[in-house]
């Protein structure tokens, strides 16, 4: 079954991972800006950073017939750092037209200071003066709540904010509802220890229904799974749900979601595609 | 939305019964483990007195998860002053300061 993972870090991983999320049906990645796992020492890094993400890993990808696309940003894990968040903030204007860059993201919180609130809020500020989708990180573990009650408040002060095109991601059973009733799309990453099982996703699923929800790896340098997206779909026939519902989470939402960005190529499946399968 | 499962609740246990019941014995031989170290640990740390309270949660019926989630999250609704670490500990801290 073809699908979408649309939180893959792939500048972490190698070609090797690559090749198996096309084995596995995987069509295209969007890769948010990310911490490297330790601390850039300054703003130039990021242009590199940057320059990876929107030339390096497209070509990279390419290779295996899989189209990768981008978020920019600075990332929750270094926004405490105000003054390099500013000086990182300062480059991503100048590769937002770039062919590849489908929004700002992924913004949020890690710790939950009044600094990444702060940057945090800036940067919704400007995806929105520029016309972009967000893609928003909540924390993890104990500040997930938390994390994910002050993002969606900072969002819900924009009053121009278009919800439908913001993704609220790493949601949780006790934050998917929070995500959702305020008309924002919800994320359901697949990662071991940190975020929720491919078992707890198809939970969510049958709780909550498929509206407004997409899964994705979250695949970077820590303990994680490239593949991750083919997992839930097994547990989903594992749950003997219907092809067209798994077709629904994995390909149909994230590309009524993504192609909101005009340079997001897939189209949706036409209606008869689906009787037929 | 039907909230259901598809399945039947002979075949819930029939799919998920085994992979649970090596996670209950995993969390068996975790806190046997954590005796053998040193059987007073858990009540000095935060983090294993929430793991304490989770066990209880998962008793008392339906609703289980997000019990235990409210359990091991941050109540508090103002922001850090300032930044302590870059990682999440997994429960939180109650004594904390700040």
């Amino acid at each position: 079954m073809q699908y979408i993972d649309h939180h893959a870090h792939m500048v972490s991983r190698t070609t090797d991972d690559y090749q198996q999320m096309a084995l596995t049906g995987c069509v295209a990645v969007t890769e948010p800006a990310f911490w490297a796992g330790w601390d850039r020492s300054g703003a130039d890094g990021f242009d590199d950073y940057f320059r990876q993400l929107t030339e390096f890993e497209p070509a990279r990808a390419a290779q295996y017939r899989i189209q990768h696309y981008t978020w920019m940003a600075m990332n929750p894990k270094e926004a405490d750092d105000r003054e390099l968040s500013r000086a990182v903030l300062a480059r991503i204007p100048k590769f937002l037209d770039r062919p590849t860059v489908i929004g700002i993201g992924e913004i949020g919180l890690n710790r939950v200071t009044r600094n990444e609130i702060a940057t945090y809020t800036e940067q919704v500020e400007l995806a929105i003066a520029h016309g972009q989708m967000i893609l928003i990180h909540t924390p993890h573990l104990e500040d997930k709540l938390k994390g994910t009650r002050i993002s969606i408040d900072v969002l819900n002060s924009f009053p121009t904010i278009e919800r439908e095109r913001v993704m609220v991601d790493h949601a949780e059973e006790h934050t998917l509802p929070l995500i959702l009733d305020q008309g924002y799309w919800a994320g359901l990453t697949l990662y071991p220890n940190t975020k929720v099982s491919a078992a707890r996703a198809v939970d969510m699923i049958e709780r909550f229904g498929p509206e407004r929800i997409c899964v994705a790896g979250a695949c970077d340098w820590g303990p994680s799974d490239a593949i991750a997206v083919p997992r839930f779909i097994f547990e989903m026939r594992r749950r003997r749900h219907s092809e067209d519902l798994i077709r629904r989470v994995v390909f149909d939402n994230p590309v009524q979601f993504l192609s909101q960005s005009p340079k997001f190529k897939i189209r949706p499946r036409l209606a008869r595609e689906g009787a037929l399968a | 939305m039907d909230s259901r499962s598809p399945l039947s609740p002979k075949e819930v246990v029939d799919e998920y019964f085994i992979e649970n019941r090596t996670r209950l014995l995993e969390i068996a031989a975790f806190l046997d483990r954590l005796d053998r170290a040193d059987a007073a640990y858990s009540s000095r740390d935060f983090r294993m007195q929430a793991f304490t309270e989770a066990l209880a949660a998962i008793s008392a019926g339906s609703g289980r998860l997000e019990r235990i989630q409210l359990l091991l999250s941050d109540p508090t609704t103002e922001p850090l002053g300032a930044l302590d670490r870059k990682s999440a500990f997994g429960a939180y801290d109650k004594g904390r300061k700040g």
